[in-house]
């Protein structure tokens, strides 16, 4: 705050044209060698280069690109605020989807069909349309 | 009435900020803030492709087989290139270069609009076979569980990421106009470093969707 506040007009922070050529040049490269690397069969690790490769270029965009790197910290901030929340979305996500079962034993029951909604009888012919009484007959008979 | 002189301070300073750094930086947290949101938006549809690869792994591997990787490369270069010349007219609007700060943001929409062109064809092919979300996939040449699946994450993620391209370039649109009219100067270029940072984040997402949809294995 300090130093922006020190001249009362915005002045443009600047970057040499070579910085933004060279990440560009950088950017390229980048998305050759993932498409490269893409064509190798290297198992499940073909997935975590590419993201790698890409965790890269994102960076490089956000650093310079989007002046992260010369801007106060507080937006840097900001941003990784919303990849550590995602990360936690999807971490927490994959803990209950990919270790259901490990406690105790589980396994796919039919579906009960208390609620309301499956109760055709209670609904009359002429106020829902035949063809989707059917389907809920049909089902509620399995 | 107003207590002031209105030539007393700049026309694009409004009333509630002391000065004009003061009101960029303000509006830079704003964006920011914003752009985190958009984050947590894709959020959602991140977390559903990684969910879905970790319940089908052989399905996704099989059915992104049937992406094109030469457009999906083609379209990386696109964007990419977008990024490259929206940064190239910011810088050239803080060096007050005004003609050549235009004409980066009309090669910027070209490009955009040279990406959505690209997607189309992609798009139209796909309907043509079948590969298609949910109840409307009829395509039978892959193997695996629910392959349905894979196309309704492809075009729920590339199809978000496409509505951005096209906000993207209404506000581009809007910012060239601005530029034309004179409106933007080294004093201030706020709306044009605004779209900018949106225009990045769309190129960031779009880094990210490349790899996880087209270059699995």
């Amino acid at each position: 705050m300090h130093m922006s506040q020190q001249n009362k007009t915005n002045t443009p922070h600047v970057l040499p044209l070579q910085v933004y050529l060279g990440t560009a040049a950088a950017l390229f490269v980048l998305t050759v060698v993932t498409v490269m690397v893409s064509f190798v069969d290297l198992g499940g690790w073909n997935i975590v280069v590419a993201l790698a490769v890409a965790s890269v270029k994102a960076a490089a965009v956000g650093l310079i690109f989007m002046h992260l790197w010369f801007d106060r910290k507080v937006f840097l901030v900001i941003f990784l605020a919303g990849i550590v929340f995602l990360t936690i979305f999807i971490g927490l996500t994959m803990l209950d989807t990919m270790r259901r079962g490990d406690i105790y034993q589980i396994s796919a029951d039919p579906i009960h069909k208390n609620a309301a909604m499956y109760d055709t009888t209670a609904v009359t012919t002429d106020t829902i349309p035949a063809a989707a009484d059917s389907t809920h007959s049909a089902a509620n008979e399995k | 009435m107003d207590g002031h002189e209105h030539s007393a301070h700049p026309a694009h300073l409004a009333h509630h900020f002391s000065e004009p750094a003061q009101q960029a930086e303000s509006a830079k947290m704003g964006m920011w803030l914003f752009l985190l949101t958009e984050v947590l938006l894709f959020g959602g549809l991140f977390v559903a492709y990684t969910v879905f690869p970790a319940w089908n792994p052989d399905m996704f591997f099989n059915a992104h087989k049937h992406l094109n990787v030469y457009l999906g490369t083609l379209n990386t270069f696109v964007l990419i290139s977008s990024s490259v010349t929206m940064a190239l007219a910011i810088r050239s609007i803080q060096l007050d270069r005004r003609d050549v700060s235009i004409r980066y943001l009309v090669v910027t929409l070209l490009l955009a609009a040279a990406f959505l062109v690209v997607k189309y064809f992609e798009y139209s092919h796909k309907i043509h076979l079948g590969q298609l979300p949910g109840k409307f996939y009829t395509f039978t040449g892959i193997e695996g569980t629910n392959p349905h699946v894979f196309f309704s994450v492809y075009f729920a993620m590339t199809g978000l990421h496409g509505v951005h391209v096209l906000a993207g370039m209404s506000v581009i649109g809007w910012v060239l106009m601005r530029t034309r009219r004179g409106e933007l100067s080294s004093e201030y270029y706020t709306p044009m470093e605004m779209t900018g940072l949106y225009w990045h984040l769309v190129d960031m997402i779009w880094i990210f969707l490349f790899p996880l949809l087209y270059l699995i294995g």
